[in-house]
């Protein structure tokens, strides 16, 4: 770094001071390295205000999760453990591009800094790609948030939905159209600055179809090798142990709440018995043997009045996959995610901006601020995301 | 790579470097120690810790947050002041999530209706009634 010695230009005096202050210092700093460390003070203060602000939904998350353990173990079991950590791959590869494209500025390696940021952007797509697939496979499922939730366990799939990855995709893809019509406007017009923001930029545009393909593959694949186990199983082997768990302390307690919680097992025991037909399932036919046996013994004939009120509290004690407790958990993971995705986004936002002033060589070594401060941003939200994955889509 | 990113003399105005650019061996390093640690995580799920599991994973997570900080966020080569900041803010993150899940942890059960308490109200009604509960 000593090698290179270029200094500042000396740009004309605009404000009267009577000492060179080059164009990209502004006029109420004494030195670049004054403006330099200002700008890091700010931006790690906003860091901090971003760290408090998730810190927020991380604490709902642990609440929830020490109240209804259960409820997480069950419905983590919905979340596709590969797109998440291919997802993870992604990201640290995006933050290992955006720390070299710090590095890039600071060397005033312009072509570097332009690839390595065109890099991060192309990361940051790939990573919404992925995440659409998500989404939009939980949406057709049903599981949402409470008070949308309204996923069938024996019908996982239902075929009329609206085409949820078409509306997630369709911004993105406007996008994408839009930016090629720009790099062959720019093209043909003979624009040259615009021509060379333009072909980072429908790399990066197309990176998010990159993104839905490979979380497409990965989907599919996992759902053609073993489509019950996806999907039905979560319900059968992760939570069915729990309800019968919780049922038989209240059977226990008390007679009418087993007789409503016998009713409760009738509604689920026709999944189970197609479940249970699987001879893989050997879970879930245990499973249904015991919720028989329970039935049995439970009987029909203590069923009173004030059953139903007691069953009303008992099923919400039980059924993990109810609209209330599976909603709660999946209004975290929207919520948790979707903020993060959110930032994403913003991140994409000032990184397409860094782009261009990138394209423009505004950055030498005396002024790589810009870099640095999108940089500490984006690991941050990296540094968020490396919480989040294995908090929700890691859990037994 | 000083442990001091800002100049010692005051007169930096130009061809002072306070740029320190990360060596490439050492990004890719941290990438790959990220990487590990990302397929460590994948692989513990599958083993049972029971109630260790949850503080493995934020053990490695927090090893990984540490890494991405310390060298993607140049904090080691950064000023004191901002680090001291960033940091402070988890401890207030921590103060905020231990009181507020102690609390939830300590009343929840009082809000919501417990089987084992209704039952005897059904069976046995007139204990409710000496004690006057609902």
């Amino acid at each position: 770094m000593s090698t290179i010695e270029a200094s500042p230009e000396v740009g004309h005096d605009e404000h009267g001071h009577d000492h060179d202050h080059p164009p990209f210092l502004a006029h109420h700093f004494d030195t670049p390295e004054q403006q330099f460390d200002s700008g890091k003070l700010g931006i790690w203060l906003f860091l901090v205000t971003e760290v408090l602000f998730f810190s927020g939904m991380f604490c709902a998350y642990a609440i929830f999760r020490a109240l209804r353990p259960e409820v997480f173990e069950g419905c983590s079991q919905f979340l596709n453990t590969k797109l998440g950590a291919i997802n993870t791959g992604v990201l640290l590869f995006s933050s290992l591009t955006m720390a070299w494209a710090v590095r890039c500025s600071q060397l005033e390696q312009h072509k570097g800094l332009v690839g390595t940021l065109a890099a991060t952007l192309s990361c940051a797509m790939i990573f919404l790609g992925v995440k659409a697939i998500e989404y939009s496979h939980k949406f057709g499922m049903g599981l949402l948030p409470a008070g949308l939730f309204f996923y069938d366990p024996s019908n996982p799939h239902p075929t009329e939905h609206p085409p949820y990855l078409a509306y997630i995709c369709a911004p993105f893809a406007v996008a994408l159209v839009g930016v090629l019509c720009w790099l062959v406007f720019s093209a043909v017009a003979g624009k040259k600055f615009q021509f060379a923001v333009a072909k980072p930029l429908s790399v990066v545009c197309l990176c998010f179809f990159v993104g839905v393909g490979l979380g497409m593959v990965l989907e599919s694949g996992e759902e053609s090798a073993d489509h019950v186990d996806t999907h039905a199983d979560p319900n059968g082997l992760a939570t069915a142990p729990v309800m019968l768990e919780v049922e038989k302390a209240a059977a226990a307690e008390a007679a009418p709440a087993i007789a409503a919680s016998g009713a409760q097992v009738s509604v689920d025991e026709g999944v189970l018995e197609i479940l249970a037909t699987d001879p893989t399932n050997v879970g879930v036919k245990s499973g249904l043997n015991a919720l028989e046996q329970q039935t049995a013994a439970a009987g029909t004939s203590t069923v009173t009045g004030d059953g139903e009120i007691l069953g009303a509290i008992t099923t919400t004690e039980v059924d993990v996959m109810t609209p209330t407790t599976a909603g709660v958990f999946f209004s975290i993971y929207y919520c948790m995610t979707g903020i993060h995705a959110i930032h994403i986004l913003a991140g994409i936002g000032v990184l397409v901006w860094l782009l261009v002033r990138a394209v423009r060589q505004d950055f030498n070594r005396q002024y790589f601020g810009p870099v640095d401060y999108v940089g500490l941003y984006w690991h941050l939200v990296d540094l968020i995301w490396i919480y989040l994955f294995p908090l929700l889509y890691l859990i037994r | 790579m000083s442990a001091h990113a800002h100049s010692d003399d005051g007169h930096s105005a130009d061809g002072h470097d306070f740029a320190h650019p990360m060596s490439v061996q050492t990004l890719l390093a941290v990438f790959f120690a990220l990487t590990f640690l990302t397929v460590i995580t994948v692989a513990q799920a599958s083993f049972d810790f029971g109630a260790f599991e949850v503080a493995t994973v934020m053990f490695i997570a927090t090893v990984k947050a540490v890494l991405v900080m310390a060298f993607f966020m140049h904090m080691l080569a950064d000023k004191p002041f901002n680090a001291i900041i960033f940091i402070g803010s988890f401890v207030f993150v921590g103060l905020f999530v231990i009181f507020t899940l102690g609390d939830s942890l300590m009343t929840s059960h009082s809000f919501e209706p417990k089987v084992e308490e209704l039952a005897p109200a059904v069976a046995e009604p007139t204990i409710t009634t000496v004690d006057g509960a609902p």
